[in-house]
């Protein structure tokens, strides 16, 4: 019952200020209602016993990516938006798409077999950070180190991105 | 009542359709790009939901989670490149209004 009313109140937190990201027209208030959203994604995960992706989700999102944002944010020096003549027809279709995609979720939940069954029970003592470690550096040994390639890339690519005379 | 994996899926569907919505409605880049980390989001709620129903010898199965592990790294690192883009497209053309950047518009 307290899981039920944790999840319901951490999805509703998420959903809300996710609405808020959309709606507000200052991006400062955008990418702080966007912190919260993450951190309540981060509750859900904790919920789902995956201990290790809630931190990770805290620490890498909610912290470092915001971060990024919010600093840039600041460093471009942008305002509140000022109110431009929204074409009704552009609003109109962006939520009429939305919302064909919530109906069709519905739809495709509605004929899940599987959907209305709970989460089994864990049986075994769960040490969640031990366990994705093993998997990491055991199955996914490669792909790891890709990632480690494609970090390096990112970051040399941000430097030349940033020089102030491409060449 | 107990919780259903229909409840996290439907909640992570919802997600995605805000920040879906959002990509659509919106014109300021930097909230087109916020948006679009708030799909990536709402793809690895259903992951991590998916991940821990299908338990597997009474452990959560972690192929799942290794999953979303490399989408918050690859998001991470598309953030910083992202970013950089917006930083010189603004350097460049003064703002982030995706309606004043139509160079490539036919």
């Amino acid at each position: 019952m307290i899981t039920a009313i944790l999840f319901w109140f951490f999805a509703a937190l998420m959903l809300g200020f996710a609405c808020a990201v959309v709606f507000n027209r200052n991006p400062v208030a955008s990418a702080l209602s966007l912190v919260v959203s993450f951190i309540g994604l981060a509750a859900l995960f904790v919920m789902l016993d995956a201990y290790f992706l809630g931190t990770i989700q805290v620490l890498v999102y909610a912290g470092a990516v915001m971060v990024l944002f919010l600093f840039i944010i600041m460093l471009l020096d942008l305002k509140a938006e000022v109110r431009r003549k929204l074409h009704i027809g552009i609003v109109a279709g962006g939520l009429a798409v939305a919302a064909a995609f919530v109906f069709q979720l519905c739809a495709v939940l509605e004929e899940l077999p599987f959907g209305g069954r709970g989460f089994p029970a864990i049986r075994q003592p769960l040490n969640d950070v031990r366990n994705v470690g093993y998997v990491l550096f055991s199955d996914y040994n490669l792909p790891f180190q890709v990632v480690g390639v494609l970090l390096l890339v990112a970051t040399i690519g941000v430097v030349i991105l940033s020089k102030r005379e491409l060449k | 009542m107990e919780l259903t994996l229909d409840d996290y899926l439907l909640v992570s569907g919802l997600l995605f359709a805000i920040g879906f919505a959002g990509v659509l409605l919106r014109r300021n880049i930097i909230i087109i790009f916020m948006c679009l980390e708030m799909m990536l989001n709402a793809a690895n709620l259903s992951l991590v939901a998916f991940s821990r129903f299908n338990v597997q010898a009474g452990l959560p199965n972690y192929n799942g989670q290794m999953l979303v592990f490399f989408i918050i790294t690859v998001a991470a690192a598309e953030v910083a490149v992202g970013l950089a883009v917006i930083v010189a497209l603004y350097r460049a053309r003064g703002t982030t209004h995706v309606e004043d950047i139509s160079s490539l518009k036919f």
